[in-house]
């Protein structure tokens, strides 16, 4: 079986060869299209990001905004209805998303730099260095998320960013732990090897080779980190322990709504179809980057 | 002469893939009788594996698999898998190339042996054990009793080539296909293995088949020799042939790069080059990119599998009449420069 | 085995010393527990607020107070907590036994479920059913537990009233008043935790099938799994006796490091369904500046993480013949 994978690998010699060299780039995209589930869901998913930004911008009720119409099931004019005191649902909904991926979006980013820096420099030092940066990572991961979110949010304002703050400062050490991993069997390549050699710096070395080349798995695991964020905050948030009133998001819009299930389900159930889409969607891209990416992990389609 | 125990005919394996079907095997006929030893040689990707795996039934679901391989008359392409449940460690057993990777950690040595027994003997499970420790002292493990209830990383790698060898002659089989049993070990007990599997063979009775891309290994070990190139068989003739009269520039130009002991020293002559991809084969014959002597209708015509000089000695080669009594350095060597010049 | 038991509790301590520490000032740090005290009208005196202080160890600087704590905590003291009547070290026993019953039973739920689901997946590997399958672990992944889990209330809410009875019950676990005898109480007891079970478990069933699917791929493309087949066995017997009992190595630690978490997981579930464990026990204590309280409760969860990371790895040395730790 891995006999002729490796052939197909080969580089010919041929000229007239019809396999083309692809770059790494090329192949990668080549086979995330090839995962069509992962393909439907970005395009939903940058199609929900253009309607909670473009469209809560254009749409005709702000979020705050009371309308006459209080409590009224979905209707031409308020597609998801509206709730006791008028506001709009459809606005408030699409705020939430804004919020909720906004939050999302900055805790991937701020993990996802601090854990590969963190996790690249662990890795490429080792030893002492490596040990003591590990512990510490260790330790975040033993501090329950809930507990210190609670207490942080409990003693602030509890505006976005500073939940999109606290949970990013606990989950970072994740993406260090796999960035470490990927760095230490990189770092014994032939081409770190050849680039110490040539008098390379260590700064040079992580920012040149290893980081670049630990990419994939940094993507990959930075995408499902932002699924997760979104079911973390809008935890958070329906608990009362993230996002406050006035300020919305989904997971807000859920804990307020719960009350009123069986009478304006609308209320409840628009809100948290939004959380299931963008976290399924997200989920499906990165399972399709995993899949372009690693293709070891995958045996030929019948 | 006794009739053929096993007989694959015109076998082709494909494989969908991404980028196309590959055509991994192309074609592949031999016989084998009682007690032969048939070497097959050729690089990785010649398609050689994927030839036994085919005979074994034990190609993934998605491979095409087309032609003929018969055991003792009975078809086996397409047999229902019950059938072929019976044949695949019964009457046709298999050593694999990585002995660390082809045994179960989580179980001992022994009842992985025993299972084998069982499968296709109705005995007790004692019984099945106390032939796994014959079996096992057969293969010269030193305190087989004790050994038996030890798990596989346990054992150096040579002796676990040695637990699967004993698991291939459970059953007494007809045909021992042995997939590459020495490439992943220690030069040093590479001799050793394969005097085991000689053992097992002449136990047993039965016939080898011994793939590899050593023809050291052949040499010493077999009756006739198939050397394949491309997914395609390119030569096969008694082993002497091979040796002494190759009519096919590729046979040649292994020969060519094999060191010698015997003392006369000459300069290696490489093949230069690499095998081609097996994604759309071009027509013409597939070692033309790498042939020294490549001519016009080596790149339109692929030449058939044909009988020269000696009976039962066939080779693939437009050329081949011009080959005997070559050597590879005649061949190879003044055009070697130029193609290595040509390649980089 | 007894040895390294040991040393790895020893090597714990510290961690659970730094944990607790951090989150102790957290707390400490985050607000005034006599804020409720000192807010009330008519305002209380002085005097009764410095009891108070003095009973809450305020009185001593913020190193001081975690001292006293450690140390109690060694006699099975869990410090004075904000509220008066109640007592730390007995509600967070009682307050465990509850949380422990709903995660045990959906962790064996959630693993059955998983670890079938993944089998046939990775056997069927791109056939219709794997397709579904993976769809179904996707959106469970992907589920908000808090909205699933007030949607399986709903749901038996109208069952309830569909069948003009409590077939399932929807809040707290256990009745207020029982009438009749043991069956009567575990009965009582199994209705209570259908719902709340099934919400734990479904979402731990998402990402714990897509581990066993990618662990049984691995082991089913192993070369020992082709050679047992090469032996003349069964695909059944291949699959079972030999891709299963190895491919379910991993997953045995999963699950275990999981369990663990799942204690903290489950502060949504009883929040929905109401019932008093320890998540219900965690998000009053931080409502009240407790700082005593959710100390306790993060020492159970942190123990209890160290315990299982413990009996996820002397497993893992159980089942696979490999590992042995001396």
């Amino acid at each position: 079986m891995s006999e002729h994978l490796s052939t197909v690998a080969a580089p010919t010699t041929r000229p007239v060869s019809t396999v083309k060299q692809r770059s790494q780039r090329e192949l990668v995209l080549r086979r995330f299209l090839r995962h069509k589930a992962a393909v439907i869901s970005l395009v939903l998913f940058i199609a929900i990001v253009l309607l909670a930004f473009v469209g809560g911008a254009v749409w005709r009720y702000g979020y705050a905004d009371i309308t006459p119409a209080a409590s009224v099931p979905p209707s031409a004019e308020h597609p998801f209805g509206t709730d006791n005191l008028g506001h709009d649902t459809f606005a408030q909904v699409l705020r939430g998303t804004q919020r909720s991926i906004e939050i999302a979006l900055l805790i991937a980013l701020l993990a996802g730099l601090f854990g590969t820096l963190w996790g690249a420099f662990s890795g490429y030092y080792r030893g002492l260095t490596d040990s003591i940066m590990m512990r510490i990572a260790d330790l975040v991961l033993t501090l329950p998320l809930l507990a210190v979110a609670a207490v942080l949010t409990r003693a602030t304002s509890g505006s976005w960013w500073f939940v999109a703050l606290v949970i990013a400062a606990l989950q970072w050490a994740y993406v260090s732990r796999v960035v470490r991993g990927v760095v230490l069997s990189l770092r014994e390549k032939e081409y770190v090897e050849a680039s110490r050699a040539l008098g390379a710096t260590d700064r040079w070395i992580i920012f040149r080779h290893l980081i670049p080349n630990a990419l994939g798995p940094i993507i990959v695991n930075v995408t499902i980190l932002v699924a997760a964020a979104i079911l973390v905050e809008t935890a958070l948030s329906f608990l009362g322990l993230g996002v406050q009133p006035p300020d919305t998001s989904l997971g807000l819009l859920v804990s307020e709504a719960d009350t009123a299930v069986s009478t304006r389900p609308w209320l409840f159930y628009f809100p948290g179809a939004f959380i299931v889409l963008i976290a399924l969607t997200i989920n499906f891209i990165g399972d399709g980057l995993r899949d372009a990416f690693d293709p070891t992990q995958r045996k030929v389609r019948p | 002469m006794s009739d053929p125990v096993l007989e694959v005919e015109d076998l082709t394996v494909s494989f969908p893939t991404e980028d196309g079907v590959v055509r991994a095997v192309r074609g592949v006929s031999y016989q084998l009788r009682r007690g032969e030893v048939l070497g097959i040689v050729g690089e990785s990707g010649s398609g050689k594996s994927v030839t036994s795996m085919a005979v074994m039934g034990l190609l993934p679901a998605s491979a095409r698999v087309g032609g003929s391989v018969r055991y003792r008359g009975q078809e086996l392409i397409g047999a229902p898998d019950k059938e072929l449940q019976r044949i695949r460690g019964g009457r046709i057993a298999m050593v694999f190339q990585d002995p660390m990777t082809s045994l179960n950690p989580v179980y001992p040595v022994g009842d992985q042996i025993a299972e084998a027994v069982r499968a296709h003997n109705d005995v007790s499970v004692a019984a099945a054990r106390e032939r796994a420790v014959d079996l096992l002292a057969a293969m010269q493990i030193p305190r087989p009793r004790e050994r038996a209830r030890d798990f596989p990383h346990e054992f150096s790698g040579g002796m676990r080539q040695r637990v699967v060898i004993a698991t291939a002659m459970a059953n007494d089989p007809d045909v021992i296909i042995a997939d590459e049993p020495t490439t992943a070990l220690d030069v040093t007990v590479q001799a050793q293995v394969l005097q085991a599997l000689e053992t097992a063979r002449a136990a047993t009775d039965a016939a080898m088949v011994l793939i590899t891309h050593d023809l050291g290994v052949v040499a010493g070990s077999a009756d006739r020799v198939l050397v394949m190139y491309a997914g395609r068989p390119v030569e096969l003739g008694g082993v002497d042939d091979i040796y002494y009269t190759p009519r096919m520039p590729y046979t040649l130009g292994l020969i060519g790069s094999l060191p010698r002991l015997d003392g006369r020293s000459e300069r290696l002559v490489p093949i230069t080059g690499a095998p081609p991809s097996l994604l759309d084969l071009p027509p013409g014959c597939p070692f033309a990119p790498r042939c020294p002597m490549r001519a016009e209708i080596c790149d339109t015509d692929e030449p058939d599998l044909l009988a020269v000089g000696a009976t039962d000695h066939l080779a693939a080669c437009h050329f081949s009449a011009d080959l005997d009594g070559r050597r590879p350095e005649d061949v190879f060597a003044q055009t070697s420069l130029d193609s290595a010049g040509g390649a980089r | 085995m007894l040895t390294y038991t040991i040393r790895r509790l020893l090597v714990s301590i510290p961690v659970i010393i730094a944990s607790t520490f951090i989150v102790f000032l957290l707390v400490t740090l985050s607000g005034d527990p006599l804020a409720n005290l000192k807010g009330r009208n008519p305002p209380p005196s002085p005097q009764v607020v410095a009891v108070e202080a003095e009973r809450l160890h305020l009185d001593q600087p913020i190193l001081q107070r975690y001292w006293t704590w450690i140390t109690g905590v060694v006699h099975a003291d869990f410090g004075p907590s904000v509220r008066t009547n109640v007592d730390i070290g007995h509600e967070i026993v009682t307050r465990f036994g509850v949380t422990l019953r709903l995660i045990a039973v959906a962790v064996v739920l959630a693993l059955l479920l998983a670890v079938f689901v993944g089998v046939v997946s990775a056997v069927k590997q791109y056939s219709g059913i794997d397709y579904g399958f993976t769809f179904a672990a996707f959106l469970f992944l992907s589920m908000p537990s808090f909205w699933f889990a007030v949607l399986l209330k709903q749901g038996g809410i109208s069952l309830n009233n569909l069948v003009g009875g409590q077939v399932v019950s929807t809040i707290g676990e256990r009745s207020v008043i029982v009438e009749g005898g043991t069956w009567a109480h575990l009965t009582d007891a199994a209705g209570h935790l259908v719902l709340p079970t099934i919400s734990l478990a479904l979402i731990s069933f998402g990402a714990w099938s897509r581990f066993q699917r990618a662990s049984m791929l691995d082991v089913l493309n192993s070369d020992y799994v082709l050679f047992a087949r090469a032996k003349g066995l069964s695909r059944r017997r291949v699959v079972v006796k030999h891709a299963l009992r190895t491919a379910l190595i991993p997953m045995v630690t999963i699950t275990a490091l999981d369990f663990a978490a799942l204690i903290s997981g489950a502060v949504i579930t009883e929040t929905v369904f109401q019932w008093r464990g320890l998540g219900d026990f965690l998000v009053s204590s931080v409502n009240e500046r407790d700082a005593y309280a959710v100390l306790a409760w993060l020492l159970v969860v942190a123990v209890a993480v160290i315990v299982f990371n413990l009996i996820a790895d002397l497993l893992y040395a159980l089942l696979d013949p490999r590992i042995r730790y001396e």
